[in-house]
């Protein structure tokens, strides 16, 4: 079912996925909030990268922006903000029980998706092997998204607005703070 | 690549989970749920190459609701941390009975 993969393009995904784990794991394990952010940004930066190699090329550009971009440089400025800057105690981190029980459920879920993940795909949904190299051909990088975006799904896009400005409005509610209150 | 796509997706996704479950400072546990949001990210992105577009079409769905949750989040953690001082969830249990 999947093409054939040049030696090259398996080791840079693998360099890559590695590159992802590995930060993830250092991400998981600080306990100062500035190095959990930047380790999480690369985290991105990795994922940003296997998903050019998996052919989305737009969703890679969105990622580093928005997620390594944006949302990351809001974290931040919530940690300058109130001058989280400097790890917490030991204290902060729970107790070796809730380290072991959290090991666990990893394990527990780790071991449900791989026997998830052996099942079979239902064929009839499947699309020809170079579906998408076709559409990327026809419709360019940023079409290949548009398209179906403005078609298929423009409900859902249209529902996205609404979605955001009652995010945008509860976000300043909520920051507004006392001061400027009603009172 | 489907395979080793969805293994590191099982990966990121339980170190999301762990990371929530062991740390209480509330900023890394909203970056573990973005951790989280970003791993299923990648299943429809390696998907789609079977399934079609439409997977990276949900991508950029969930790249919104992730940015909407982490706005409205980091908002309440500021007004947490105006009545309270403090993120620590071990101090911040009002609703425990």
């Amino acid at each position: 079912m999947e093409p054939h993969y040049s030696l090259v393009y398996v080791f840079l995904f693998y360099l890559f996925g590695v590159i992802a784990l590995a930060s993830a794991l250092t991400f998981v394990t600080r306990k100062s909030p500035v190095a959990a952010a930047l380790w999480l940004v690369n985290t991105m930066f990795s994922l940003a990268a296997l998903y050019v190699m998996l052919d989305a090329q737009f969703v890679g550009v969105m990622q580093v922006l928005v997620y390594a971009g944006a949302i990351m440089v809001v974290f931040l400025f919530v940690v300058m903000l109130l001058n989280l800057g400097h790890p917490s105690e030991l204290a902060a981190a729970r107790g070796t029980g809730w380290k072991l029980a959290a090991g666990l459920i990893g394990l527990a879920l780790l071991s449900e998706i791989m026997v998830i993940a052996r099942t079979k795909l239902p064929e009839q949904l499947i699309v020809p092997r170079d579906f998408n190299e076709q559409q990327l051909q026809k419709l360019n990088v940023v079409g290949m998204i548009a398209e179906p975006l403005f078609k298929d799904y423009l409900l859902a896009f249209e529902l996205t607005s609404v979605l955001l400005l009652v995010a945008i409005t509860g976000a300043v509610v909520l920051g507004r703070g006392r001061a400027a209150g009603a009172r | 690549m489907l395979a080793e796509s969805l293994a590191l997706t099982a990966a990121l996704f339980i170190i999301g989970v762990i990371g929530v479950l062991i740390h209480r400072n509330a900023i890394i546990i909203f970056m573990c749920v973005e951790l989280m949001l970003t791993a299923v990210n990648l299943t429809f992105v390696a998907f789609s190459r079977f399934y079609g577009t439409a997977g990276q079409v949900f991508v950029v769905f969930v790249m919104t609701v992730s940015a909407a949750e982490a706005a409205v989040g980091l908002a309440i953690i500021i007004a947490i941390f105006r009545h309270r001082q403090t993120i620590n969830l071990k101090d911040i249990n009002l609703l425990k009975g």
